[in-house]
């Protein structure tokens, strides 16, 4: 399958691509991977590259990463569709204190407006 | 950890709200008790502020999963207690039993990553939750637990109180203003609403 991963620097991005990466290996996924901004995120888009490049190496997957610029989720969308991917995948949302899960309006943009199938990683 | 009182509050505080212990009748005649279970007030002659874990595990085995939301209460016996552990631990809360059984719980969770730290309440922002049974919904007991549930934390000292609600549920938001709480924070699935105690 032709997959897209959308990540940020946020915890819940670094468990995505970790989700992501394993069954890329297993299922043998083609990847593709956009890098957004989150100005509030632990980690700035370039520590996110890094973190990227680093995982496929070690999990011996070759990937193409963008580093999307602009609007996160307009920007994602836009990349699964030049790409033509049958599946875009991004963060399942974080938690509150309470426990409650919150998704941003990244993931919102993205479920209502993808074309293709859309997985949140949980 | 976030920055104390991140989110917008209204100007104007809210309250006063009436403190537990009380008792309540619904609408069918049923006579419910609040009480507060926190480790900072815990009346002797309830057997429910004894075992609170106990208590409200009961209560959310029995929860209706089309009540769930935002991914709460969860679903099975191991992860309701894994749930409701830091909660009682940490935080504030109030319990509605009829006849000796849970049947309501409000709660208040400190938004810190550290809440042993804490060295007074009005130290952070508190995230608000309610859950009623569903056999008795609609009978006020929700209004009752929130009203609680505020006048309880208000003598704690607590300030800043925030939630979150599916965007789309409007009478739990109706419910939420008519006590005090306003609109705030982006707007996305979930609405936020916050409220500053008096």
């Amino acid at each position: 399958m032709h997959v897209l991963l959308g990540l940020e620097g946020s915890d819940e991005s670094v468990k995505t691509l970790e989700t992501t990466l394993e069954r890329a290996e297993e299922a043998g996924d083609e990847l593709v991977i956009g890098v957004v901004e989150k100005p509030e995120a632990a980690r700035s888009t370039d520590e996110v590259v890094d973190l990227a490049t680093t995982a496929l190496e070690d999990a011996g997957i070759e990937a193409d990463i963008h580093v999307l610029e602009g609007d996160p989720g307009s920007e994602l969308v836009s990349l699964a569709e030049a790409e033509d991917v049958d599946q875009l995948v991004i963060g399942g949302g974080t938690r509150s204190p309470m426990g409650k899960v919150r998704l941003g309006p990244v993931t919102e943009f993205v479920l209502l407006n993808a074309t293709m199938t859309v997985k949140l990683v949980r | 950890m976030r920055e104390p009182h991140s989110r917008t509050y209204p100007d104007e505080r809210a309250g006063p709200f009436p403190a537990p212990p009380a008792t309540y009748t619904d609408p069918e005649g049923r006579q419910i008790e609040l009480v507060a279970v926190d480790q900072h007030e815990r009346p002797e002659e309830t057997d429910i502020t004894d075992l609170p874990l106990e208590a409200l595990t009961e209560m959310y085995v029995q929860f209706d999963p089309a009540d769930r939301a935002q991914g709460i209460p969860p679903s099975n016996e191991s992860r309701i207690r894994n749930w409701l552990g830091p909660l009682l631990e940490n935080g504030i809360n109030v319990i509605a039993a009829h006849d000796g059984v849970a049947i309501g719980h409000a709660t208040l969770v400190p938004d810190t990553d550290d809440p042993s730290s804490l060295e007074s309440y009005d130290d952070v922002e508190w995230e608000l939750a309610i859950f009623v049974l569903q056999e008795y919904q609609r009978g006020g007991i929700g209004t009752q637990l929130l009203e609680h549930l505020l006048g309880h934390a208000c003598h704690l000292g607590v300030d800043h109180v925030w939630l979150t609600v599916e965007r789309w549920n409007g009478p739990a938001i109706a419910l939420y203003e008519r006590v005090g709480f306003e609109l705030c924070g982006a707007e996305s699935f979930e609405q936020e609403m916050a409220i500053r105690l008096s």
